[in-house]
């Protein structure tokens, strides 16, 4: 598959309550890579595999959640047509300046259906990830410190109007559907409460709750290299005494093991791997509402309550 | 009440009961222990579950969310369990999406 629009998930912006006990536990637990601080305090980390300058952005705040969420395109050409899109779709956009994000380029940005801001971009430094472009090793120490994501994967929002984002993603800016959760007593086909959806042949580079509440983030999510860095990453936790919600367990939805936990301002994390591949002429997956139990966690079949009741 | 070294009573005044919050743990993480049935949430001062009104007794505290706690609130002493630590022994009462859990009667066997 050539892919020619959306290439990624590239940058998301997470409020924190403490920027220093946040930055050594995103440098120090999770494992990711300092890379910058700007005029305004906010810090810059990218994941150690990953080559652009910054992923994950934190800035200090009076309350959690996510300020925005950026997604890498392939060119300036692609950027222009994808504003162009969302503007015939009715959506207004607007253009950030390159630089008002570290090593970034000039992003287009608009509102969700979901109430979130989210952005488009065709330029970011590549700093590459340290081993190399030529005769690399295939891995360094950044492979082995904290619990060391390669990438940023993906983020789960919550808001409203999960019809019109299914749309917009689908119909307008080439994303597939992956997998779908019916509301309780829906037929096949009938109304969704929640989407995965990617832009690539990962399982979901972005996903979506139907929630009253518009712009809220559910996780951030952080790809692994395999099942035991998960149990890896479970040690860690534990020997930090960081706040788990759930796993390490499978999700039966993209069968991905996960861990989710809790950041020091009460953001959920997951640490994610083993999905399957997909493809956008795949049949979307459906799970029934009384079967999310075993689409959350499929060991104990059980629909935690703070799935649907904690988020920031 | 200080068996242990710096350890306080904290009594939630919705139900009489008591437990000891120890010098270096949250008042939700002492509600926790004495109550394994208590939901909690993201124990960060993100999400807003365990917000609790203190009635009396002194505390210290950590930032906790606007989104859930306005500087109104934090100065009436309606905070989030997660983010405050006794100074001296507590009575609260649960408010915000803890009471439910915490006030329903024992169930038989539980």
């Amino acid at each position: 598959m050539a892919m020619t629009g959306v290439l990624r998930p590239g940058h998301l912006q997470l409020r924190v309550l403490d920027i220093e006990k946040s930055r050594k536990f995103y440098r120090d637990i999770i494992g990711l890579v300092e890379t910058g601080m700007d005029a305004q305090g906010r810090v810059y980390f990218k994941a150690w595999d990953e080559r652009d300058h910054n992923s994950i952005i934190l800035r200090q705040a009076d309350r959690a959640g996510v300020d925005f969420i950026g997604f890498r395109v392939l060119n300036k050409l692609a950027l222009d047509r994808l504003e162009q899109a969302v503007q015939e779709h009715g959506i207004s956009t607007e253009r950030i300046p390159a630089g008002d994000l570290l090593e970034t380029g000039e992003r287009v940005r608009f509102e969700l259906p979901s109430g979130h801001p989210f952005e488009f971009y065709a330029e970011k430094t590549h700093i590459g990830n340290g081993l190399g472009m030529l005769n690399p090793r295939p891995w360094g120490a950044a492979a082995d410190y904290g619990i060391a994501p390669t990438h940023f994967d993906h983020c789960l929002l919550y808001g409203p109007n999960l019809d019109a984002t299914r749309k917009l993603f689908t119909e307008v800016l080439g994303f597939f559907l992956v997998e779908r959760v019916l509301a309780p007593n829906e037929p096949i086909g009938g109304k969704d409460v929640a989407i995965w959806l990617s832009c690539s042949i990962k399982t979901h580079d972005i996903a979506f709750v139907e929630h009253a509440e518009p712009g809220k983030l559910h996780h951030v999510s952080f790809r692994m290299p395999s099942g035991e860095r998960i149990q890896r990453a479970a040690d860690i936790l534990g020997m930090n005494k960081v706040p788990v919600d759930i796993g390490p367990t499978r999700h039966g939805i993209t069968r991905g093991q996960t861990i989710y936990a809790w950041d020091p301002s009460g953001n959920r994390f997951e640490t994610f791997t083993g999905d399957y591949e997909a493809y956008p002429d795949y049949e979307p997956i459906t799970w029934t509402f009384d079967e999310l139990g075993y689409g959350l966690d499929y060991s104990l079949g059980k629909l935690h309550e703070t799935f649907l009741t904690v988020m920031t | 009440m200080t068996e242990v070294d710096g350890a306080h009573t904290v009594m939630i005044l919705d139900t009489g009961e008591s437990c000891v919050c120890k010098g270096n743990e949250s008042v939700l993480h002492a509600l926790v222990r004495a109550r394994k049935r208590i939901p909690t949430g993201c124990r960060g001062g993100g999400c807003g579950v365990c917000k609790v009104e203190v009635v009396a007794g002194s505390y210290s505290k950590r930032a906790m969310s606007r989104a859930h706690v306005s500087e109104t609130e934090e100065a009436e002493r309606r905070v989030l369990a997660c983010c405050i630590y006794p100074t001296a022994d507590l009575q609260l009462r649960i408010i915000g999406k803890l009471q439910r859990a915490v006030c329903r009667p024992k169930q038989a066997g539980a």
